[in-house]
């Protein structure tokens, strides 16, 4: 593997982060925050980048705090480390707010994507989001929409939807190509959806946002 | 087939193309996602021509091998941890037979504690059993050195361990190449065993041998692995003829040529340790990296020709010896004998603590300018240490240690990385 000179490496660096994009995910155990993980890597893989997804490897049980993590890059990814400064951090549940360091590692140009129907300031986050991109926050109702269309309360998929709304990281057509390959024909149509749903509703909010 | 999915998975599909004709396991974490999935395969009729024999135990799950293999059945199993040890007696039987069974293990810590994470204690307990262990440092190189191991081990006639870092290479969805059954077939040809248990003409196998012989039956087990040192250079080759790249071998040694600190490590974590080795050589710090695959056969001459003009050797490693330090350490040492340089021996990752750039980096620094221990214990929480000695010393019924350091701690779950922050 050639690499690049180390000048123009770092000229290319992002502020704040690397080449590399890295993501953390929390959610609690049955929420499919490993599944959403593994999900995303491979709608990085289906475009054709070195994608790389793992758990914390806690002993996870329903209902308690689970962490999962994924990369993408334009080049293997040799790092082993558990996802320690995270450009997006996705939060499956809101009630970890009060247990878990959920936003530790993070830097100004980091993305949050919360599940939840109430925004930032009405969770009271205000002051530590502020300085944050406000482009590059996002509250979504994934539970909801997940039940909508899954019948559960799996805010996973569509939170992947939402990610690839806000980040551009990957296109939703991505997220439903890996659905597609991951679940049975059945549940993945239930799951794109859902997935649709969450990217058109965040889609939307943006060009409010913007207009 | 470039595929992205997970580490056991990709295993699962390369144990499958080596044709495997008995396959028993046991489940246990985290190599179950394995043998489920070669389960599935035999089910499904995916994989053709190969019983899947359920066990009651790890213990059975070997021994169930040893007599598959014995009778001339290409096999293979897998387990971790204390299923490992729970075997243990049969894995020495498989060695002292010379019965080329593969077996996958997804490394874990060996408790008490209980510790479902990862480490490499459990396969080190087994490191002089007589098989052959060769650790994996992508779920790519895990998927390839099964290919590899079941020729190894039938050239041989002797069981080989495939270590792979449980779940971080396990549990990872990573991009890994699936070879074709014809690309399979041209490297690996059917089992031909030395010795079969067969009706049509009756032999034994594990005669019981006295004095007068046990010494030689011991020398050519050690002979075997000796030429393993140029049989698995050799068949890493032939991979690499065949399917257009590098897996396996004895070293891989990663800008060392002109390194003053070179760091010795096995399986994933020398991922890691290249990262920190770039980063550091930007800075101008000539520091490199050699990554084990070879742990059994121990490849004393090629770590000598890799690593003799270092100034100094940080040998990083998963798992300790207690009341010595460190187990790779002890064999890397001896590769240099004679030579004069610094040898380190550090403790990292155990029971699934996290490895990070970070640490390695302050580390590496700190070994640069000769400041580091002879051993060292990587992020130890010295405070927690030193409350407890103190606990100790001022009463006698202090009660169990571990459960102590846990209440001194408090909740550990939610911490980002779990590790020692």
């Amino acid at each position: 593997m050639a690499a690049a000179p180390a000048d123009a490496m770092s000229q290319q660096k992002p502020i704040g982060g690397t080449a590399m994009f890295q993501v953390r995910i929390h959610g609690r155990g049955g929420q499919g925050v490993v599944s959403g993980a593994e999900l995303l890597s491979v709608a990085g893989f289906l475009e054709g980048r070195f994608a790389q997804a793992f758990p914390s490897f806690g002993s996870e049980r329903m209902g308690t705090p689970v962490i999962a993590y994924c990369r993408l890059d334009e080049k293997e990814i040799r790092l082993r480390e558990p996802v320690l400064e995270p450009d997006a951090l996705i939060v499956q549940d809101a009630t970890l707010l009060h247990q878990v360091d959920l936003f530790a590692g993070l830097h100004r140009g980091s993305y949050i994507l919360l599940n939840s129907t109430r925004s930032f300031g009405e969770l009271g986050l205000s002051d530590f989001t502020g300085s944050f991109r406000r482009a590059r926050l996002c509250t979504v109702h994934a539970t909801q929409i997940a039940i909508e269309h899954v019948g559960r309360a799996v805010p996973n998929v569509p939170l992947l939807g939402a990610f690839a709304a806000i980040t551009g990281q990957v296109r939703l057509e991505s997220v439903i190509a890996a659905i597609r390959e991951k679940f049975p024909h059945v549940v993945a149509e239930k799951n794109v959806a859902a997935a649709t749903e969450a990217y058109a509703t965040v889609s939307k909010l943006r060009e409010t946002a913007d207009a | 087939m470039l595929r992205q999915t997970e580490g056991s998975r990709a295993v699962a599909e390369a144990v499958a193309l080596c044709r495997p004709q008995v396959i028993c396991a046991y489940p246990i974490t985290p190599q179950t996602h394995i043998v489920e999935g070669v389960g599935e395969m035999v089910k499904s009729g995916q994989l053709a021509g190969c019983e899947f024999i359920n066990v009651e135990s790890e213990f059975a799950a070997l021994s169930v091998a040893i007599g598959a293999s014995a009778a001339g059945a290409r096999t293979y199993t897998a387990t971790s941890s204390q299923g490992l040890l729970f075997m243990a007696e049969a894995v020495y039987n498989a060695a002292g037979l010379g019965l080329p069974i593969v077996m996958t293990i997804g490394n874990r810590a060996i408790g008490a504690p209980i510790n479902i994470w990862n480490d490499h204690s459990d396969s080190m307990s087994m490191r002089d059993a007589g098989w052959i262990q060769l650790y994996a440092e992508t779920n790519q190189e895990a998927l390839d050195l099964h290919i590899q191991a079941f020729r190894l081990a039938e050239e041989l006639s002797c069981p080989v361990m495939v270590c792979m870092d449980g779940f971080i290479l396990t549990h990872a969805y990573d991009r890994v190449d699936i070879p074709t059954q014809a690309q399979v077939d041209a490297f690996l040809p059917p089992f031909e065993p030395r010795q079969a248990l067969d009706p049509a003409e009756p032999v034994t196998i594990g005669a019981m041998v006295g004095p007068e012989a046990f010494t030689e039956v011991r020398y050519l087990a050690h002979h075997k692995q000796l030429r393993a040192l140029s049989l698995i250079p050799q068949l890493s080759e032939a991979f690499a003829k065949q399917f257009g790249r590098d897996s396996g071998g004895l070293i891989r040694s990663y800008r060392t040529a002109d390194a003053e600190t070179i760091v010795v490590s096995l399986g994933s974590v020398n991922g890691t340790v290249q990262e920190v080795v770039d980063e550091m050589r930007d800075a101008g710090i000539a520091i490199g990296s050699v990554s084990m695959c070879s742990f059994r056969p121990f490849p004393l001459t090629a770590l000598r020709d890799a690593l003799g003009h270092a100034k100094r050797v940080v040998v990083l490693e998963k798992c300790l010896a207690v009341g010595l330090g460190g187990i790779v350490s002890d064999g890397v040492r001896k590769s240099l004998s004679g030579i004069q340089l610094k040898g380190y021996t550090v403790i990292a990752g155990l029971g699934g603590r996290p490895i990070t750039r970070a640490s390695l980096k302050q580390l590496f620094e700190d070994a640069g300018t000769d400041e580091l221990e002879q051993v060292t214990f990587l992020d130890l929480n010295a405070d927690v240490v030193a409350h407890e000695l103190e606990r100790e010393q001022l009463a006698r019924r202090t009660g169990p240690t571990a459960e102590a350091i846990l209440r001194r701690l408090g909740t550990v779950g939610p911490r980002i990385g779990q590790g020692h922050p």
